[in-house]
């Protein structure tokens, strides 16, 4: 599972970065298109956070959704799966939304 | 959840509606890309094979697609300076057939992780010290879900899909058949007595990825490998990185 290697690679970051600094939420953004389940995240966090400086910390997940722009018609427009294909017909397109993997914010308890 | 591990238990889901009124601390920002680790990890993979001239092919598959077939033939037959890095949960069986044919090979055991990253590359580059000139196959753990998730450095993404497996799987794992630089379709000698369509999985494959190579092979007859090692060759010749 993907999810666990993920959720480990947040929290080690945040402890990389906050220090010991205790740690009472998370702000994730796992955009739609990323790959990533956000219901395997909150599953694996609690385990994850165990024995760390999140222990108990809350975790929040924003999940912005796909969006792309088309190189020939130049239009933007809403993508909801990773099927790239434009409104007018076109796969030449550019995603440019849904695929990211972002730790957002920390809040310090 | 994550099909291809298994992972289906339902009791840890909670929902949690960002941003209502719990605790009272500071927020500090840190807006880090979570993968950013790897990814640096990556990229240093990457110099370290572009300073010692080694092309690096990410193979990945389900289990049985017959990567380990393929990868055995191609460095008894295609006449190319072959090393293989074998990325597998437990066993050593496939890195042994591979050694058999004599390339040089190392194995990472991933035990339950599901997927080769960036850092266990390293280290088995560290390990196999391929020569200048090589072609490094690094077979990844069997799955169509994680690795593609997953930056090692290399320099090619190939996807070994088996006629077996079903036409849907294209659009099932976009995500593997997005990231792919080659899809190869393996035991096409089984597509008489399948309910396989390969018109249609092409047209799935380049609806995800128009921009892929695909190649029909069977790498037990021996069927399409001459246009596998010429993939090959062109890409090394290209010396055109990821
Ligand atoms: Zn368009």
């Amino acid at each position: 599972m993907h999810e666990l290697s993920v959720t480990q690679s947040v929290v080690d970051a945040i402890v990389e970065r906050m220090g010991d600094a205790e740690v009472a939420a998370v702000c994730l953004e796992i955009g739609k298109l990323s790959g990533v389940v956000p219901d395997s995240v909150r599953f694996c966090f609690e385990v994850v956070c165990a024995g760390t400086t999140l222990e108990g910390a809350r975790l929040d997940i924003l999940e912005p959704g796909g969006q792309a722009r088309c190189r020939d018609c130049d239009g933007e427009f809403a993508l909801p799966d990773l099927i790239p294909l434009c409104p007018c017909g076109s796969a030449n397109v550019e995603i440019t939304a849904g695929r990211q993997l972002r730790i957002r914010s920390v809040e310090v308890a | 959840m994550c099909a291809t591990c298994g992972c289906s238990d339902d009791a840890g889901v909670r929902i949690t509606e960002p941003g209502h009124g719990h605790g009272h601390g500071i927020t500090v920002s840190l807006e880090q890309d979570v993968l950013a680790k790897n990814d640096r990890l990556a990229e240093r993979n990457r110099d370290w094979l572009r300073r010692h001239e080694v092309v690096a092919v990410n193979v990945m598959s389900s289990p049985g697609a017959g990567k380990t077939t393929l990868l055995e033939r191609t460095a008894r037959e295609s006449g190319l300076p072959v090393a293989v890095v074998e990325g597998d949960q437990e066993t050593l069986l496939d890195a042994e057939r591979i050694k058999a044919t004599g390339v040089p090979v190392v194995q990472i055991n991933t035990g339950a992780g599901c997927h080769l990253d960036a850092t266990m590359l390293e280290r088995a580059l560290g390990t196999l010290g391929p020569a200048p000139g090589t072609v490094l196959f690094v077979e990844n753990v069997g799955n169509l879900v994680c690795p593609a998730l997953f930056d090692l450095g290399e320099d090619r993404r190939a996807v070994v899909l088996s006629v077996t497996e079903g036409q849907d799987k294209p659009l099932k794992y976009p995500h593997m058949f997005a990231a792919a630089d080659l899809v190869l379709l393996n035991k096409v000698d089984l597509l008489p007595y399948l309910d396989f369509d390969p018109e249609v999985f092409l047209r799935d494959v380049r609806r995800i990825n128009p921009a892929a190579d695909v190649l029909r092979v069977s790498a037990t007859r021996g069927t399409g490998l001459q246009d596998w090692y010429g993939w090959l060759r062109t890409s090394i010749a290209s010396g055109e990185r990821r």
